[in-house]
């Protein structure tokens, strides 16, 4: 916390980002700006108007959260009908002791999860453990940030934040071999060590990328195969799943499919997409005697009242935080909560409940240049939420969102005028390169300044298809034009 | 049940000020559908050529399948009681057995096993768990090789999607297990099968 003095008028996220190693600047840095470029590449190649089937899946979500009740009703019936247990969890806590209460009445003792942002939430792994359980994470990059009682840094690749030779550190202590930093190395490593894991397991615990309420299909991506794996040794499976999940009907998932897969890794579908209708058939030898599902509230109901509710169209893709110069700068771990980037710097203070004002700053880590909302596959506004809560803040007087930022006028003057955002588009590189004294800057517009270094803008792609392409087609409805700062 | 209901009605109350409610929009997914750098002369040839681009292997027929069992030097695997005469006819000298043992995982060089269909859009592979048995069979191995019916190769994600029927597991794979993790390195081969066949017969 060294530089808290010398910039006693920072952010926290600023202090994040100037107490990063060089070495893992780097690696956030490089390995998001390659993302957010082969994501562009994968979308422009592969569709006419990509941009129309953003706006697309952002309506379909949308009907979803504005129909949830119907949906949620809809959904649990078709999953009984698969033959699934369902469960309903109003907070973290309940949802860990329905969790702890069907391994203890099935005589479990061991779990394998696949990756689950939502289980990082409600702090699963901690609790089980806490409760005598043994739960082991399987996605590589999960287990890594386990054995190092790490958090993720980024919803998509947790351990984007560590290099080859911290890995091969951590291995060397854990037991799995002599240190070797061969990423072909530590990969077998942790497959054998993993193997072992998944045969001992009694739970398989997953969560979900979507919820079919029409077929009451769980649907879950991966590449590595943890999921499958964690589906086919265990005995039971559990899903645990957010209650904004859901997508009205199978047909739908193509399109969604579609959209993570290129905007996540920029692959055209992910290696295994899993359709889960319930425990095994009865040919079948291998896999869950039994399906449990957990459907968690945990404050999203009250996002869903509040005036941010387009935020829960969030499919958790990652491609706002890949693109965002801030992220880039901070990493994730300055976010301080579950979800970093720009989707964390909303979500999740709002999660926060009371305790709001916590993180109040994170919609002020952001320097609205609108290149979240344009990569964003559900077409989240991102930079116009962020707005709404540094109001929410202003309001309730909150002394964090206030402290070293330029004045709230300067950037609602911006986002609401075309012209001035434009400007304060190029002035973000603008501010790079000239030097500090010759900017008429106020101290808290310097100190913001002084940490931040933007890359070269790379958005305005959407925008531009947007105009060269023919008007939107398949009867989307029109966006929320408020969203679009140059329209 | 107590949290049930608390969680419904809050979701009402939460939607009840909603001034208006977005409709379901009508579209065709269709629109999901990527195109193609150029014209194939079959669904085969596309989707040989998209299996190809994830680092999948397609085969064509049992001989071709014989080929890459010898050319890898392959001894000793699973299959599907289904294929053990075929399998035999074109390479003799394999090791099969019908006898998947979940605790001696690792002596399996290879798995083979049924596919339902197949995705030529994407060079996808789907799994379901009625016709892929065991689950782990196709899952462990490193090499897994999928056998397919040509007639089961279907154009698209959208016509995948309408197959899915009753099964309760369905899976769509597309290339190796793999994982880009580590200073986002490409690595095949984490969990599942570092080599992913399709015998196409
Ligand atoms: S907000 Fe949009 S871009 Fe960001 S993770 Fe969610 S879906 Fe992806």
């Amino acid at each position: 916390m060294k530089s808290t003095k010398a910039y006693p008028t920072r952010q926290p996220v600023d202090r994040y980002a100037s107490d990063l190693s060089p070495s893992v600047q780097e690696s956030v840095y490089n390995a998001s700006k390659l993302k957010t470029e082969a994501r562009v590449d994968a979308l422009q190649r592969d569709f006419a108007d990509p941009d129309a089937n953003r706006r697309l899946a952002g309506a379909i979500k949308q009907h979803t959260l504005d129909h949830l009740d119907t949906y949620l009703e809809q959904a649990e019936s078709s999953l009984r009908e698969n033959g699934a247990a369902v469960h309903w969890a109003s907070d973290a806590e309940s949802a860990n002791q329905i969790i702890l209460g069907i391994m203890q009445r099935n005589d479990c003792r061991r779990m394998v999860k696949s990756k689950s942002m939502v289980s990082e939430e409600t702090e699963l792994v901690p609790f089980l453990e806490k409760n005598g359980m043994e739960a082991v994470e399987t996605d590589l990059g999960e287990y890594i940030v386990q054995i190092d009682h790490d958090h993720p840094s980024h919803i998509v690749t947790p351990i984007i934040h560590k290099n080859r030779q911290e890995i091969a550190r951590s291995f060397e202590r854990e037991g799995l071999g002599a240190y070797d930093d061969d990423p072909t190395v530590i990969t077998r490593r942790a497959r054998d060590y993993l193997r072992s894991k998944y045969l001992e397991a009694d739970v398989g615990l997953t969560g979900a990328n979507f919820v079919s309420a029409e077929s009451g299909r769980i649907v879950l991506v991966t590449n590595e195969g943890n999921a499958r794996f964690s589906m086919a040794a265990p005995r039971i499976h559990i899903a645990l799943v957010g209650i904004e999940k859901l997508v009205p009907k199978d047909r739908d998932l193509s399109l969604f499919l579609s959209l993570l897969a290129r905007s996540a890794t920029a692959q055209c579908l992910t290696v295994y997409t899993q359709f889960i209708g319930g425990p095994r058939h009865r040919t079948q030898r291998d896999g869950p005697e039994k399906m449990h599902v957990v459907f968690l509230d945990n404050r999203r109901t009250e996002v869903l009242s509040g005036d941010c509710r387009k935020i829960l169209r969030c499919i958790r893709c990652g491609a706002c935080m890949n693109v965002c110069p801030v992220y880039r700068q901070a990493s994730g771990h300055a976010y301080r909560g579950v979800y970093p980037g720009p989707v964390g710097a909303v979500l999740s203070p709002l999660l926060k409940g009371k305790e709001f004002p916590e993180l109040a700053d994170l919609p002020k880590a952001s320097s609205l240049c609108g290149a979240c909302n344009e990569v964003c596959p559900v077409d989240i506004p991102i930079p116009e939420l962020l707005l709404r809560l540094r109001n929410r803040a202003k309001h309730e007087h909150v002394s964090l969102a206030a402290r070293g930022t330029p004045s709230m006028g300067i950037w609602a003057r911006a986002a609401s005028s075309p012209g001035a955002w434009k400007t304060a588009l190029s002035a973000g590189r603008l501010l790079n390169v000239v030097p500090h004294g010759f900017l008429n800057l106020s101290s808290p517009a310097r100190a913001w300044q002084s940490s931040r270094k933007l890359p070269p803008f790379r958005g305005g792609a959407f925008r531009k298809w947007m105009r060269e392409r023919n008007p939107p087609k398949n009867g989307v409805p029109s966006p929320d034009r408020k969203s679009e700062p140059d329209s | 049940m107590k949290d049930r209901d608390t969680i419904l009605k809050r979701v009402r109350d939460g939607l009840a000020e909603t001034p208006e409610r977005t409709p379901y929009p009508e579209y065709d997914p269709a629109c999901a559908v990527m195109r193609q750098p150029h014209e194939f002369s079959s669904l085969w040839e596309l989707f040989a050529w998209r299996m190809k681009s994830v680092n999948g292997v397609p085969l064509h027929g049992w001989n071709a399948l014989g080929d890459f069992l010898r050319e890898r030097a392959l001894k000793f695997g699973y299959c599907d009681p289904e294929y053990t005469e075929a399998i035999a006819a074109v390479c003799g000298s394999l090791d099969i057995t019908e006898r998947f043992d979940r605790n001696d995982l690792d002596r399996y060089e290879f798995g083979i096993t049924a596919a339902a269909g197949a995705i030529a859009e994407t060079g996808t592979i789907v799994l379901t768990d009625a016709a892929t048995r065991p689950r782990l069979a196709a899952l462990a191995p490193w090499i897994h090789i999928a056998i397919l019916q040509e007639d089961d190769i279907w154009p698209d994600s959208p016509t995948a999607l309408k197959r899915l029927g009753d099964d309760p597991s369905v899976i769509w794979v597309t290339g190796p297990s793999k994982t880009a993790d580590v200073e986002g390195i490409l690595i095949e081969g984490v969990h599942g099968p570092g080599v992913q066949v399709c015998c196409v017969v």
